[in-house]
């Protein structure tokens, strides 16, 4: 079942990247190009697995983009400060478990459902990552947190970037959590029948917590590889990019009526969309373009997906 | 003013019948819910139709209501020709029915909810833009409700603020404001305190001098022989037999409901009862009298009961699902109340009702669903191993006969009776001491009612259950306990040791089940008052 939704995202996205390669021709999977995309999706990827997590346990985090935010100024903040560059990184890993800690402990006890939880913390997150940096980019000190996700002809990395091995390890890790563990297997049910998972003894509030308290470290450790990115710690960016994570856990399978997503599924998800970013950058088609295709494509992956468990039921 | 009481013969003449249903048969798949089933009712006749659950009332009053077709028969509304297509075409023609459930919107006010769907136009321009007539749509509502003599609740009051009476006046007005000539009225007491119940009962009585057909459905024996001039009683499907109310016994109607004996649908293995396994005292979840009762190894306890009686509840509350207000759970040296995680950690696991929203979480795998709590693998209690799921549930499937592709189908794919069985594997593979069964055969077909039935026999008396260890080396196992709640009292009577009878919230004694009819149970839950034979004390041991 998941198998066969798998190999439909994938042929998805072989096919998108057949049609670029097509209107660009074979320059377009030349490695120094691959690479590109592979540290363009990196940061859609980590913020989408916490978020697979989430829209699998039936919930939605509207708040990763403010929270990206919050890390590359908390990155910047204590870099200023000092810190060594992995207790920078820490801190912003923490500043977004935090956040998502705030996130399912509202959810939980307020019982309110997440869209309007998250609604309201993306606002509050974004404030509070405002205020925290004055209004103002962070120039913080060049460290090697800054070539994370440089390309390898820059001596960084083995083979890729190394920025992305650490999110490649993140991916395995959380596709075993998920289909291996209990915690992985009880998100499952909580996104399949809240009622059930409750019958069956699932600690329902709390794995809702550790969920979202997960997907706010993702959203942290996203942060501060846009602040590798940036090198600044910057409060206004990532603005409107949980529509952009969420859309890749669609498109990779995810119901938002949960129980139902995979990590291939998300990272193929993610990948379709920088595929349609980049090559319809390199075609030269303007920005507006972009934008009707990945509309689209969002609305087609589901529409589809709905229609094939319709006639297979 | 009501002179024209129908004679009691099934033959009803058509003259001075408001409706009439003759020889309605309707089967689902191979079920067949109505076979040849009449029915008329005269104007200004209050007609209460009885049976038990699943006896076909709610299929005949939905082919009435228009939501149903009839697969076939002939039906009559004021002599003319009646075969409505949907709901509202039976609207339309005058026959209006009140759910249990009632259908309003909260939100909008009571004369919007009197007018919904039939909401009055603007003469001119302004109605055909679609503009409503405000005005017209309160006088309407306004004499709607006067007709029921009920000019106190306001127009213009939101629905979801009124209490439950108010609310189902809401929808007779709706039904009056419509030009309704036959009324459904199904299980309308359900959710009203005893005084509003007096007052429906006035009400009813005043539609009737307005010449209005009223169909009364019910549990409740009491309310049959207070309200309704005459009833029809159906069973599996069938009339089971009619009369004239004031000419009959509460206990001549049990009679026609329950009608045939026992089949042999339930084998019945050796039973040693063993120690207390189970006991409750005094719990209370809420809205409930607080109960107690005691389960013993080797035992199968009953709860018999109406829906609504607050069977579920107890079940909730005993199992940690509802909070309760006072009481104790003793499963063993464990003392609740408790989340279900920790019953089921001490053996204890329960079967919900709601098959397909609580009990099963449709959209997994049959492997999942029945692994759920005690799912296995490497690493105790983190790592889960999805090839020793599948192989679990590959044994259930095969062991319960369950109709399956394999372990990785959905359960949403399934048959009722397959699911209920997967549900029931859940306990099975967790392998609890304590079976706490909601309505374990609800929808079910009689093959799996009756696979069932035979599991949970072998069960308590120890022989069904976890396979044993060491395959192809027998082992006597322990035996379980089994608390067993359900509206369909043959199964009760055939399965149990001892039985109690939930009515209105409070649970009775327990007598053991050799000591109860079908009869008594059912004049118990209906809250009847004859008294009952063998009335012996100290049943609840």
């Amino acid at each position: 079942m998941t198998r066969f939704q798998d190999a439909g995202v994938l042929a998805g996205l072989a096919l998108v990247a057949l049609l670029f390669g097509i209107l660009i021709g074979p320059q377009f999977f030349s490695p120094a190009n691959l690479e590109l995309m592979a540290r363009q999706t990196a940061i859609v990827c980590v913020a989408a697995l916490g978020m697979t997590m989430v829209i699998v346990a039936g919930g939605i985090d509207l708040s990763v983009g403010s929270v990206i935010a919050l890390s590359t100024v908390v990155t910047a903040q204590l870099l200023r400060g000092g810190s060594w560059p992995l207790v920078a990184a820490a801190g912003a890993i923490a500043a977004g478990a935090v956040c998502g800690l705030m996130n399912g402990v509202l959810i939980t006890g307020l019982r309110v459902v997440p869209f309007i939880i998250t609604l309201g913390t993306m606002l509050l997150i974004r404030g509070g990552a405002k205020g925290l940096a004055d209004e103002r980019r962070l120039e913080a000190p060049f460290t090697w947190l800054n070539s994370m996700l440089r390309t390898v002809r820059d001596g960084s990395g083995v083979l890729l970037p190394w920025g992305l091995w650490v999110v490649i390890a993140l991916a395995v890790l959380v596709a075993i959590t998920l289909q291996f563990t209990r915690f992985g297997r009880h998100l499952f049910a909580i996104g399949s029948s809240e009622r059930t998972a409750r019958l069956c003894g699932v600690r329902v509030e709390r794995c809702k917590i550790a969920v979202y308290t997960i997907a706010g470290a993702f959203a942290g450790l996203a942060g501060v590889l846009e602040f590798s990115r940036l090198s600044v710690g910057d409060p206004t960016v990532a603005n409107g990019a949980e529509l952009g994570v969420i859309a890749a856990v669609i498109i990779g399978g995810g119901s938002l009526s949960g129980g139902k997503g995979t990590v291939v599924g998300t990272i193929a998800g993610a990948g379709i969309m920088t595929l349609i970013q980049i090559g319809c950058s390199q075609h030269g088609l303007p920005n507006w373009v972009q934008e009707i295709v990945t509309g689209t494509i969002i609305v087609f992956a589901v529409a589809l997906d709905h229609f094939r468990s319709r006639i297979s039921r | 003013m009501v002179e024209t009481v129908a004679p009691p013969s099934r033959r009803f003449g058509a003259a001075g019948a408001q409706f009439e249903m003759r020889g309605v048969r309707k089967a689902f798949g191979g079920t067949v819910a109505l076979d040849g089933v009449d029915l008329a009712v005269g104007s200004g006749e209050v007609c209460a139709l009885v049976g038990q659950n699943g006896a076909g009332k709610s299929t005949l009053m939905s082919i009435l209501a228009g939501a149903t077709m009839p697969d076939a028969g002939v039906m009559t509304l004021d002599g003319a020709r009646y075969a409505p297509r949907s709901p509202r075409e039976a609207r339309t023609a005058g026959v209006a029915m009140i759910y249990q459930d009632l259908s309003l919107a909260p939100h909008l006010s009571v004369m919007e909810n009197i007018a919904l769907g039939v909401e009055p136009k603007r003469p001119g321009v302004l109605g055909a833009s679609g503009i409503v007539d405000r005005d017209v749509m309160r006088r309407t509502a306004r004499a709607a409700l006067e007709q029921l003599g009920h000019s106190d609740i306001s127009v213009d009051a939101p629905v979801g603020q009124l209490a439950p009476a108010a609310q189902q006046l809401v929808e007779i007005a709706r039904a009056l404001a419509s030009g309704c000539r036959v009324l459904v009225l199904d299980e309308p007491t359900s959710s009203l305190a005893h005084a509003d119940v007096r007052k429906l009962f006035e009400l009813i009585r005043r539609l009737q001098r307005q010449g209005i057909a009223i169909v009364y459905i019910s549990h409740f024996i009491e309310e049959v022989t207070q309200v309704s001039d005459r009833f029809v009683v159906l069973r599996d499907g069938r009339n089971a037999g009619e009369g004239i109310t004031s000419q009959t016994t509460a206990d001549r109607i049990v009679t026609m409901m329950v009608g045939r004996t026992l089949e042999d649908l339930y084998p019945r293995g050796r039973r040693l009862i063993g120690d207390p396994l189970l006991e409750v005292e005094g719990l209370a979840p809420d809205r409930l009298v607080p109960a107690s009762l005691t389960l013993h190894r080797g035992e199968i306890f009953g709860i018999a009961g109406l829906l609504g009686a607050g069977r579920t509840r107890l079940l909730r509350g005993l199992f940690g699902l509802d909070a309760v207000r006072s009481g104790e759970v003793k499963l063993g040296v464990y003392k609740g109340p408790a989340a279900p995680s920790a019953w089921w950690n001490h053996g204890m696991g329960m079967l919900s009702e709601d098959r397909t929203h609580e009990g099963l979480a449709t959209n997994l795998s049959i492997a999942d669903n029945m692994t759920m709590t005690r799912l296995e693998g490497p690493a105790r209690g983190f790592f889960v191993s999805p090839s020793r799921q599948r192989e679990r549930a590959r044994h259930w499937i095969e062991r319960l006969q369950i109709r399956a592709s394999g372990p990785m189908q959905q359960v949403s794919r399934l048959s009722g009776g397959n699911q209920q069985k997967i549900a029931l594997a859940r306990l099975l593979h967790h392998d609890v001491d304590v079976l706490v069964l909601d309505e374990p055969t609800r929808g079910i077909d009689v093959a799996s009612k009756a696979e069932i039935y035979k599991l949970i026999g072998e069960l308590v008396s120890g022989e069904g259950g976890h396979p044993p260890v060491v395959s192809g080396f027998s082992r006597t196992r322990p035996q379980k306990a089994v608390l067993i709640v359900s509206s369909y009292f043959p199964e009760l009577l055939a399965l149990c040791d001892r039985i109690a009878v939930m009515s209105r919230g409070r649970l009775g004694p327990a007598r053991p089940a050799s000591e109860w009819t079908e009869h008594a149970l059912v004049l118990e839950a209906s809250g009847g008052s004859v008294p009952r034979r063998d009335a012996q004390r100290g049943a609840e041991s």
